[in-house]
This record gives structure tokens, sequence and C-alpha cells, in this order.
């Protein structure tokens, strides 16, 4: 049956579901580590690049090639751990997870099994309202990513029915650490924005330790939902299912919430959960099965004999403690006491997603105000319009903080600084890139400037007379000329200024 | 049969480096007796003529020039076990599914024999994958052993071993995962080393069973073995299961054992390794000229006694499920997805249709048959009966290693229970043919260095046998010590060379 | 321990993704039961206390300086590819899911 069919017909309200069963959330992040190298081999670690140009012996899997760990990509896991509350295992080891996969060249992952270097740790998680959610962390451990492949003829790109594959191995042996939370119970209606939330306190933990740039996007950040539904008040457990291809944050709330409605339907009518795989539809915000496995999974995990296990001294885990930035709550509070922000001023920076990135935009030098309304107005607008995450406008921090430095200097004015900010989003480059690039600089220049005035003021004698007589109010017209020849790109105050003069008025 | 190939590689050395004979010559002499005797031995898969003359003309013009040979062995002839990658030649591992297959990258050993001017004739034959103890197991027919061409020259580095008593190289390189290099060693009256695990690296030789795997080499002399070691042993960054630890001083240790002196050493001989009362199929000739050996090694002064390794007799069983699970897992790689053999690819058949396919058309008997027993070994419900036991087995005759070399300096035992066997003998009994390889896998569990070195001609067939020595780990100098001393003994009483037995081919 | 069935064997080799003839199915069962039940003595052998041993020696924390070696060019990446096309690998259309 297709995901529209079960859309249309086999899905419970939402209201009948919450009132009716408790549902049980297990989230499994998988984030790709921001390393120079891959995880075990001296490859460039870089998104995208030409098909198979960021690849080794190693990464290719070739016969006779072998693996080294990235110690860096190990810190990262260590302070991934850490910033999640975790133990860090003193001794822990790699293991080869078994299955054939074209997209992964020796056939076997290299992972950890059961012995993960962080466990049993937690997140606190902030709603909307404000409340608090601590969220379980069962364990977060190294593996590496699998290649890409692009499948050609048959339904335009889908696997089904393709006619062929094409592998890109650029992505094989990436770093990832795999986060995977205890069981999150008793959140009831709320379960779908809590998944939503963890993955965004998640993501913001990662990006403020610099180990990821936590692109949901470009899958440098990936999301499984597990989801499962009890009768309200039994304690035991429902079967639960699996939802992969979750790539944004409201894909998470949408996918959650969804699957929690058909499985209610089923439980409704006395079917059982298949306990499967499921994938996410972007478009219309449902489920849809996997192609079931003909043959029962069994990964045949062994310790990885080609690499040594890692045992971690206790001095090396407080020295990389110490370079935990400060945490993303922490700053928040902060930023509420230097700023003095309310509650409420708080909480629609944090809920427009903006807190984070305009401390960091304070941080990079631009004063707060200018900092908040630039996030909090204009850009949330552009992030609006394009229905993304304003984190995820690909702007920066600091070329937000460079823009408003332009501003306050007067080499730009706040229309242009708009216009420039747009051409970072386009991707013409830096602030400066974009102003050399598109010629944004103003008319400071004033030998420029009174010839376009010169030119107002003789088009228009009667208002030089009115200025002269004292109503200095008509300049504006005047102004206003200037602005039009000079498209824009003069500085209206010193126009003005200028005109005034030219007229025998002292402004 | 004459001079240069009959010579050691010390001697070729010399000359070479003296000027007294070219590197060109030397390498055209062997390419020439290749010719003549590989159709009948079928050591080489594949022969470099070019590459072969190329290098021995840079080592010549070098020599010419003046400058110091690159290392004591520059512009000797060399077979190179078809298991290491070699950016330049074919790298077939015996297998049908790499037929033809040029790697994009030369393995570790092979970039040390070329920077030491090693001149490489070519790639040697092998089982497939190195999982055999026959060579009769590879893709490329089997290869004949000079003694006795109706037979095996044992296995997997068969073709290293064979090459070497065809004098179609003066050494070679060999790897070693059960006894690979020693049992064909002693099956071929030749010299074969596993060095001390993490000693060569592996980086670059195609995985059978990566915790065991060892490369190492093989030669004529002890000494020459002892040459060849130090080129291709050290640390590698490449490899993380590499030791960074300083190579033994082995050639230094064969030419002071040559001096036929080992008093003060200490000698143990593992009961369960010496036929009687374990004696499970070890051929009468065979137990007589190990007792001989122990003997000749009394009299070059080494106190000789009897250790017991309780564990060994467990060593078989737990290295067939080992060696067989993780390669299982090594060898998936082979799908033909990014090279190798694809059978089957018609445009409708799906990736895993073809992989399938393409596994069981270009994989031998007893690669797949390990493939499933490693399989079954590593599934779900058996990984702790099996896997999991046999790694504390490892642990256990580990144990009894290091109890062992609490009393003495090494331990010796057969190198291999029979003499070279009938091509065909064993191909449909698998545990017959495992049972070959029963005194030299508990120094691969344990990671510990042993070698062969050949004990004379069995008085019950006139085949030759192996004497293996073991020593603890990074200890290799104590082996070669005592190998060299009984090698020059063992010449002194028969009054020859073994090689002189050899019959022409 | 093991009597290992032809059904068994099947599976093995699905899991494997080997393509067993009919013939070998007999041939496999066969061996494979002589075999198994010939390295059945392992479990025999080992108490609890004894640790499993998975290294020859036992080193801990190798790692790699974070930085970038040379590797291979596309040309040389694709050089052994029984099927190339646009710089990629070109293999038989996949079923099946992503893990
Ligand atoms: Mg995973
Ligand atoms: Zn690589």
């Amino acid at each position: 049956m297709t995901a529209k069919a079960e859309s249309m017909s086999d899905t419970m309200d939402y209201e009948d579901v919450v009132a009716n069963f408790d549902p049980v959330l297990g989230l499994e992040v998988h984030v790709e580590l921001s390393t120079a190298t891959k995880m075990f081999c001296g490859c460039p670690n870089a998104f995208g690049g030409e098909p198979n140009t960021h690849v080794c012996p190693t990464c290719l899997g070739l016969p006779g090639a072998l693996p080294v760990v990235n110690g860096t990509g190990v810190e990262s896991a260590i302070r991934i751990g850490l910033g999640l509350n975790c133990e860090i295992a003193p001794w822990c080891r790699f293991a080869r997870k078994n299955y054939f996969y074209p997209d992964m060249p020796k056939n076997f992952q290299t992972s950890q099994y059961d012995e993960p270097i962080a466990v049993n740790g937690y997140l606190d998680v902030e709603l909307g309202d404000g409340e608090t959610i601590r969220v379980g962390i069962e364990r977060a451990h190294m593996e590496e990513d699998t290649g890409k492949s692009s499948h050609v003829g048959g339904a335009t790109g889908r696997i089904h029915g393709a006619d062929y594959s094409l592998l890109d191995y650029n992505r094989a042996g990436v770093p990832l650490i795999e986060i995977v939370t205890k069981p999150i119970t008793g959140t009831g209606r709320r379960a779908p924005e809590v998944a939503r939330a963890y993955v965004t306190a998640l993501r913001d933990l990662l990006r403020a330790m610099g180990v990821s740039d936590v692109r949901m996007d470009q899958g440098s950040l990936r999301c499984d939902a597990n989801v499962s539904l009890a009768p309200k008040g039994s304690a035991e457990f429902g079967t639960r299912s699996e939802t992969k291809n979750v790539n944004s944050l409201r894909s998470v709330e949408r996918a959650v919430r969804y699957e929690m409605t058909r499985q209610a339907a089923l439980l409704a009518r006395g079917e059982k959960v298949v306990q499967e795989t499921r994938h996410f539809q972007e478009t219309d915000g449902t489920t849809s099965p996997g192609r079931p496995k003909e043959t029962s999974e069994d990964y045949r995990y062994f310790p990885e004999p080609d690499l040594v296990p890692i045992a971690p001294s206790a001095a090396w885990i407080e020295q990389l403690r110490a370079t935990l930035p400060e945490l993303p709550w922490e700053r928040r509070k902060r930023i509420q006491a230097e700023w003095n922000l309310t509650d409420e001023e708080l909480r629609d920076l944090v809920n427009t997603g903006a807190a984070d990135l305009v401390a960091a935009t304070v941080d990079a030098g631009a004063p707060v105000d200018d900092a908040r309304s630039w996030w909090v107005q204009y850009l949330t607008e552009q992030a609006n319009s394009r229905e993304a995450e304003l984190a995820e406008l690909p702007i920066t921090p600091a070329q937000v903080a460079r823009v408003i430095e332009l501003v306050a200097e007067g080499t730009l004015t706040t229309k242009l600084g708009r216009e420039v900010v747009q051409g970072v989003l386009a991707g013409e480059g830096d602030p400066d890139e974009v102003i050399s690039a598109r010629g944004l600089e103003v008319v400071s220049d004033d030998s420029a400037l009174t010839a376009a005035i010169d030119e107002a003021l003789a088009a228009q004698p009667d208002v030089v007379d009115k200025i002269r007589g004292g109503k200095v109010q008509a300049a504006g017209a005047i102004v206003g000329a200037v602005m039009k020849a000079t498209k824009g790109q003069a500085d209206a105050k010193r126009v003005r200024e200028l005109i005034l003069e030219r007229c025998g008025v002292v402004g | 049969m004459t001079e240069p190939i009959t010579l050691t590689a010390a001697e070729l050395a010399s000359r070479i480096h003296a000027g007294e004979v070219s590197s060109v010559a030397v390498t055209k002499a062997h390419l020439e007796r290749i010719g003549e005797v590989d159709k009948e031995i079928n050591a080489f898969l594949h022969v470099d003529t070019e590459g072969a003359l190329a290098t021995a003309e840079r080592v010549d013009a070098d020599i010419a020039a003046g400058n110091p040979p690159a290392s004591p062995l520059a512009g000797v002839p060399l077979g190179l076990k078809d298991v290491l990658t070699t950016s330049g030649q074919p790298t077939t591992c015996g297998s049908r599914t790499l037929e033809g297959w040029i790697p994009p990258y030369d393995a570790t050993v092979t970039r040390k024999l070329a920077e030491a001017g090693v001149v490489v004739l070519g790639k040697t034959n092998m089982d497939e994958f190195a999982m055999g103890s026959s060579t009769e197991n590879s893709a490329y027919g089997p290869t004949a052993n000079p003694w006795d061409t109706t037979r095996v020259p044992g296995g997997s580095s068969g073709g290293s071993a064979a090459a070497l008593a065809a004098f179609e190289a003066a050494m070679s390189i060999g790897t070693d995962t059960g006894g690979s290099i020693r049992q064909p060693g002693a099956m071929t009256g030749t010299v074969g080393v596993k060095p001390t695990y993490g000693g060569v690296s592996r980086y670059g030789l195609v995985a059978f069973s990566s915790s065991l795997d060892q490369a190492g080499p093989c030669a004529r002399t002890v000494l020459d073995a002892a040459l060849l070691h130090e080129i291709i042993a050290g640390h590698d960054p490449l490899d993380s299961t590499s030791l960074a630890a300083p190579v033994p001083p082995v050639a230094a240790a064969a030419r002071s054992g040559a001096e036929g002196d080992l008093r003060g050493v200490r000698v143990g001989v593992v009961s369960e390794l010496a036929g009687g009362e374990h004696g499970d199929g070890y051929q009468a000739g065979v137990l007589r000229s190990f007792s001989s050996a122990v003997d000749r090694l009394r009299e070059l002064g080494a106190e000789v006694m009897e250790v017991s390794c309780p564990y060994f007799r467990y060593a078989l069983a737990a290295y067939y499920l080992i060696a067989p699970s993780e390669c299982s897992s090594n060898l998936a790689r082979f799908d033909a997805m990014r090279y190798g053999l694809r059978v089957g690819d018609d445009g409708s058949a799906s990736a895993e249709r073809v992989m399938s396919r393409s596994r069981e058309e270009g994989f031998g008997a007893e690669v797949k048959r390990r493939i499933i027993v490693g399989t079954y070994a590593l599934s779900a419900g058996y990984y702790d009966a099996y896997y999991g036991s046999a790694q504390q087995v490892r642990t256990l005759v580990t144990r009894d290693f290091n109890a062992a070399y609490e009393q003495v300096d090494v331990l010796v035992s057969p190198t291999a229970p029979t003499t070279a066997f009938p091509i065909g003998e064993r191909v449909d009994d698998p545990m017959a043919m495992y049972r070959a390889d029963l005194c030299t896998i508990p120094a691969n569990l344990a990671g510990i260095p042993a070698m062969s070195v050949p004990s004379g001609l069995s008085d019950d067939d006139g085949l030759p046998v192996g004497l293996q020595i073991m020593a603890p780990a990074l200890a290799e100098d104590s082996m070669y010590r005592v190998a060299a001393a009984y090698e020059r003994a063992r010449d002194e009483a028969a009054g020859s060379a073994l090689t002189e037995h050899l019959p022409q081919l | 321990m093991s009597t290992i069935s032809r059904d068994e064997v099947a599976h093995l080799a699905r899991l494997a993704r080997i393509d067993v003839t009919e013939a070998e199915l007999d041939t496999f069962a066969g061996q494979l039961d002589v075999i198994l039940d010939s390295m059945a003595k392992v479990s025999e052998v080992a108490g609890d206390d004894v640790p499993p041993m998975t290294h020859a020696a036992d080193v801990t924390n190798v790692f790699r300086e974070d930085v970038p070696r040379p590797g291979l060019s596309q040309q040389q990446a694709l050089s052994g590819a029984p099927a190339a096309e646009d710089g990629r690998f070109k293999v038989p259309r996949i079923l099946g899911e992503e893990q």
C-alpha cells in the first residue's frame, strides 16, 4: 500500500491518540565530525567535490589496505560524550558490523558495538514554554559514514525501479558519532515537540563545541526516530517503528506525530504494529515502509582486528573537559543577564533559534541591539521565506557582525546592508566580496555628490528659493532627486548637509 | 645447473657489490631458469622481465658510479608472493576474482624491497587468498615440488618456496597465517621465517586473517633469510598493529650462530608436538629426523629439555575458527562492485544477485568453505561457543608459551607432521589438509616468531623435513642463532649442502 | 553441538552472498559438519575467567595526526572498476535499504 493511501485513511485523530496511548520515543542521531581528514585514512573530509577524488586504498576498501584511527576524531567523540554528561569508557574498541551494501566499500562498517566510548549521560532540553525535560543518553559511539549512491533511470532517481546505480566514495569513511537516547517516556501529547526540541538542543550543543557543522540539509546531522505506543497507563512498551530520512527539525516533529497517528489507527483496529524501518516523505509528511529484508539481519559483530583498543587516560579526559566551550544553555543564562532580557524576550530569542546566533554575533564585535534586530527581524524573515531554520541560513554570525560594522561606520546604508546580506545568502562570499562584486559602496566622495546636487538644484530653482527663504525642510525634494540620481548609494544625511551648504544655509 | 643461480643471496650480493658480476647478468640467469623450469614447477603467476631488468640496471649503475649499495641485498633477484600489492604488476592472490587486477598502490613490503634495490622477478603462486597447505587451491594451477614434481610444495606460500628449491630465485617473500611460510619451507628443504606479529607491516598484504597474518623471508640459507628479514621488517604508521620496536639484530645473530657454539642456550622440546603419545599422524621418518636434529643441538652445546604446552592440542581447532571468521569479513569486499570479477550483470539482475553470482564463480571451494564456516562461527547464538571460545584458547596457548619461555630460550618441534604429500591426495579431505598445520599454528595464535630450517631428508621417503624453532616475541635473534648453528652442523655432518641432493629438473 | 543442515548452509551462503550450487550444498553440509564437530572442543576448554585474546600484542591508543595525505586520482580509483560512468562506479540496480 502506498504512503498516500495510508495518509488518507489509516491515521487516528491526534487528540484521540493522546487520549488513549502513551508514546515512547527513541532518537538516534548520526553526526558527521568536521575533522580535516576521514576517520581511518588521510583523505580530506570535505562535503561534495568531484566524485571519487577524496579517496585512497583504505576508504575504497582496496585489498590489502588498512585503517589507522584519526586521533582528533577520538577527541571529538570524548568531548561530545562529556558535553552529554556521559561516562567515558576507560577502555573501548572498534568492531566490525558485517553486512553487504554497495555504498560500503569493505562490506562491513567499522563501528563500535558492546564497547562504546561514551555511555549513560543526559541532555536537558527546553521546550517552547520554558519547561525543561531531561533526555537520557544511552550511548555515543564512533563509526564511519558510507559512500553515496545515485540511482539512474526508472522512477527518476528513486532507488526503486532504477536501471542502475552510480557510486561516489568521497563520503566513505567520514567520521560519524552515533548518539542514542534512552527511551523517552511520559511526554504524552508533547512527544513530537520534545523530539524536535531534543534534536535542536543537540545541534546547538554540537555547534557550540565546534565538532560538526550540523547541517541537516547537507546530511551532516541525521536523525532516525523510533516511535512506539503503549495503551494509556500500561508499563509495557509497544512494538516500535524506526523512521529514517528525517532531514529537518520540522520533519522530526512531523514524522513522530505521523507515526503516532498511524500506529494508533492500527492498534485501534486490533492490528499489530510491524517492527520495521520506514521512510519519511517531506512532501506529504507521511512515512512508508522500507523493503522487508529476505534474510534476518545478523551483523556478526566482532572486534576489529586491524585496530588496537582505545584507552583514554583520566588526564587526557580532563584535558579535553577543559576545552569544552560555554554550553548553549549556560550562554543563554549569561546573555539574559548581560542584555537584561525578560524571560519572554529570551524565550522569543530561543524559539526563533536566534539566541545563540545573536550571542555569537555579539562575540564577533556587534552591539547587542543591532545583532538582535538583524537576526530577529530581517534574517528571520529571510529564513521564513525560505522555510528554513534561522541557523540553516548560509550566513555566519561573523558575517552579520561585519555588515553591522559597515553600516555603523557609514560605508553602507541599512538598505545596502540588507542587499549585502542578500549577496552573502546567495553564496557570493563575504560581505566585503559582495560589496566590491556588486559595487555597493556608499557614494561618500563629495565631489561626485556635488555634481548630482548641482544638477538637482538647477532643475528645481523654485525649491532652491524656498530653502534660501528658510524653508529648510523643502530640501527633502532635492535630497530625493539626488538619491534617485545616485541609485540610493549616497548617504542621505550628507547630501542634505551639502544642499544646505550650497544654498548658503547652515543646517 | 651452474652459477650464478646456485649461489646464495649473500654470495650474489657480495659479488655484485664488488663488481665481479652484474645484477643484470644475475637477473637474466634467473629469468632464463624460470623460462626453462617454470612450465613444470608453476612457481610464478607473473614474471616482470622489464621491471626486474630495470631495477638490476639501476643497481649496476649505482655500483659503477661508486655509490654504496642501497642495501646488503641490492641487485639480488627475489620472488614476491602474489598476496602483496604491486602497482606495477598484477596481484591476484591466486584467485580468479582478482585475475588481471593491477593495484593502484604498493604494499609497504613492496616499497621496502624497491628502496633496498632488491630485484623483484615476479609474483609467486599460492593457495587462493592464502587458504591452504599445498598450493593446490590456486586458481592458476598447483605448484609442483622440485624434490618430486608429483608432490605438493606445501602452502600457502608454495610458489615462493618452490622457486627457491628450483633455483628460479635466490630468495622470496611469503606470508604465514597458520604455517604458510614454515610448512612449505619444510616440504621444499628451504628456510622460512614467520616474524613476530607486528614485526613486518601488513599494509598491502591482502588480508586472510588479520590477527594472524604476517609476511616473512624465505631463502635457501639462514643468513639469506636474516638479511632479507632486516630489509622488510620495521615499524609502519600505516599498520596500526605494527610494533614500534627496533628490528632484532637477526643478521648478526645468524653470523654468530654459524660459529657453531650453542653453549648456554636452553632449548625446549614441546612434548605435545613431538609425536609419541600425541603422535596423531606424525610420519616416522619425520620424527627420526627431528630427534637427530635435537641430538645435533645437544652436540653444539645447547641444554635441551622437554617442556609441556598442554593447550597446544586445542590450537588447531581454535585456529580453524578464528581464521575463517576473520576471512568471512575480510573477503566480503570482493563483491564485483569496485574491482574484480563481475558475473551476471545483464542489466536486469540486481546488485545483490550479481554479487552472489560473482562470488560463486570468483572463489574456489576452500575459500567458500571457510567463508561459510566463519559466517557460522560469528553468527548470533554461536559466537560465544565458537569465536569467543577460540579467542580464549588463544589466551591459554599464549600462557603456555610464556610459561615455557621462563624455562628455555627457544622451543623446537617438527615443522610439519609429514613430508610433502602427493598432489590431489587431500583435496577432498579438509581435515586431513588442516592437520598439516598442526605444529605451526600455536606460534601464529600467540604472535611469536617461528622458523623452519631443513633437518635433512626423511629416511623413509627421501623427502625434506623441517625443524621448527620458536622464540619469544621480538627475540628473533635467538631463533636465528640456533638455526644458523644447526644449519652448519647439519651440512658438515652430511658432507654436503642439502640442495646438492635436489634432482635435476 | 553442530549438525548443520543443508538449509542452514543455504542460509549462511545467502548471508555471505555466495550462490552455492545444489551439489555444493551437499558437500559443504557434510564437510562443515566434520569441521565444526572437530572445532567444537574449544568450547570445553576455557572457563569464564579466561579473557579472550583478539590481538597478539596488547598495544593501545595508536592514532594518526588529523593531517591530509595524498590519496588516489579519480582515474586510479576507477582503474579496477568493472564499469564506470561520470567518474563514478557503475553497479547494477540496488534493491533493499541503506542501513
Ligand atoms: Mg550506526
Ligand atoms: Zn581514504
